[in-house]
């Protein structure tokens, strides 16, 4: 009998492991297995060209229908799974079929973390994390209409960006004193402030909302001083969790998200996973992490193709992200962890083209980059050879970022 | 459709149809052609879709500007051609373009 890998997912890990599969020259049959209705689609357009309207869903495809076919990838959408047996090699699904595999990858991602909040059912209420979510996001959107985010972390900035495009008026609510606390300066989080107040977004930090109310749907939003918003819409966007039942169920090792090695590989040896879901050992940085980027997901992906056809390809990249708001790119090189210095090179108090450089014992740990391409570049150079630098160079605009890394 | 040649940095030449409409780097990764990671997905935040482009065909494709030219001259071993693939819209005019692979994509 042919071997058969079953991949449980169906989103960026999960392409770039079928795909990853047929170049490490996996020659069984390999089989996808979804809970949405479409094939992997990139997500980072989800919260921007997606939600505007800009793009449809065939236009953020990671690859097209025909690819799969040609490289005998199969998939099973609209499709959840209920339990994995490792000691039969099988999965049970939903509704009771059971397929075997030889090998599994556990690419399920994560979902929203879950406001326990009076109203939260209430048509009009939303999570945004899938294409399905967006749909009916748009479906509750006109120019004029009020909406109240509830979050400013990117996901949250983000999507009151795209609300703002389609003309709608944004309140975004952040529990914190700063929107982005969790992860980054305060100087990032004060211009991200400023450049939404500029664009017409209601920012309003230090405030937790208590309640949504409304007769039959959404219309007002009860915040903790008391004061109420109108809202058409409410976006919650309060982070993510990893998806970890299926393989907490089937006996393998879980502490914020699914224990893997460098190489992807679970305690049990026929099951990889990759993507958000896991918490892996970065060698660069010399601690486990879980991340939730798109990078990670692919990375970490090829090496789990090479694990399950036996090979060797240790995954130890730099972290990095991207997050476009507005006319600003922001490019993220590195994590900005026990940084005991901030850089900042450009005008982050009037402008919108800058850099902050974070700094440890002189090196360069992590930068965000706003409109800043060059400096994007040279940071994830200099992350990576950890050599010291002068930070008067880093700060100074007039030196060519490229004579940092001599 | 419009054929594409990938040529690598070892001299081997791959040959994609790629529909007009598409990037150069979406032709790559559809094909399953090494050397263009694209790990951003086309969102030109990543420089992952280095490619030098034949300096025939610069003339068609054009010069990069804004983002794409401050990331490319920080990239390993740029050039005057070098172009990030994801941001190339194929065209009918394109029909028969080289592009070349770097040794290192970074």
């Amino acid at each position: 009998m042919s071997e058969v890998c079953v991949i449980i997912g169906a989103s960026h890990a999960a392409a770039q492991l079928s795909a990853s599969l047929r170049t490490e020259g996996w020659e069984g049959e390999i089989l996808v297995i979804g809970d949405e209705a479409y094939l992997p689609y990139h997500r980072p357009p989800l919260s921007k060209t997606f939600l505007s309207g800009e793009k449809s869903i065939e236009d953020i495809q990671i690859r097209p229908a025909a690819f799969y076919e040609k490289q005998n990838i199969q998939f099973r959408l609209n499709t959840r799974v209920e339990s994995i047996d490792r000691n039969k090699k099988s999965l049970t699904l939903e509704g009771g079929e059971i397929i075997s595999y030889s090998k599994l990858a556990l690419c399920t991602g994560s979902k929203p973390r879950v406001l326990p909040l009076e109203g939260s059912q209430l048509p009009g209420v939303h999570y945004l994390r899938n294409a399905a979510d967006i749909e009916a996001i748009q479906k509750d959107i006109a120019p004029g209409k009020k909406a109240v985010i509830v979050g400013g972390g990117y996901i949250g900035l983000e999507t009151a960006a795209a609300l703002r495009k389609l003309g709608l008026e944004v309140t975004v609510l952040e529990m914190m004193d700063r929107v982005l606390q969790r992860v980054t300066a305060p100087e990032i989080s004060a211009f991200y402030h400023r450049v939404h107040t500029e664009e017409g977004v209601d920012i309003k930090t230090g405030t937790a909302i208590r309640a949504i109310e409304g007769n039959g749907k959404a219309e007002r939003v009860v915040l903790s001083d008391q004061s109420q918003l109108d809202a058409d819409v409410v976006i919650i966007g309060a982070g993510i969790v990893p998806n970890t039942e299926l393989a907490e169920k089937a006996g393998l090792k879980v502490d914020n998200g699914i224990l893997v090695d460098e190489q992807a590989r679970t305690e049990d040896p026929d099951i990889v996973a990759a993507g958000d879901c896991t918490n892996f050992p970065n060698p660069l940085l010399g601690q486990r992490m879980r991340l939730e980027s798109v990078p990670n997901a692919m990375e970490q992906s090829r090496s789990a193709a090479a694990s399950i056809c036996g090979k060797e390809k240790v995954y130890a990249a730099q972290p990095w992200f991207w997050s476009d708001q507005y006319d600003m790119k922001l490019q993220i090189a590195g994590l900005s962890q026990d940084y005991d210095q901030v850089v900042i090179r450009g005008d982050y108090e009037q402008g919108r083209s800058f850099v902050a450089w974070y700094l440890k014992d002189g090196k360069v740990l992590a930068a965000d980059c706003v409109n800043r391409g060059k400096e994007f570049m040279t940071a994830k150079k200099l992350i990576q050879s950890g050599v010291e630098v002068d930070a008067s160079k880093l700060a100074d605009d007039t030196v060519d970022p490229k004579e940092l890394l001599q | 459709m419009p054929i594409i040649n990938y040529v690598t940095h070892d001299g081997n030449q791959f040959e994609a149809e790629v529909e007009v409409g598409k990037t150069v780097m979406e032709g790559a990764t559809e094909n399953m052609i090494d050397g263009i990671l694209a790990e951003c997905g086309g969102a030109c935040s990543c420089a992952t879709c280095h490619c030098y482009v034949d300096e025939k065909w610069v003339q068609v494709v054009g010069n990069a500007d804004g983002i794409e030219k401050e990331m490319l001259e920080v990239v390993n071993e740029p050039k005057e051609s070098s172009r990030l693939s994801c941001q190339i819209t194929v065209t009918e005019e394109m029909d028969g373009l080289v592009v070349h692979l770097p040794e290192s994509q970074y």
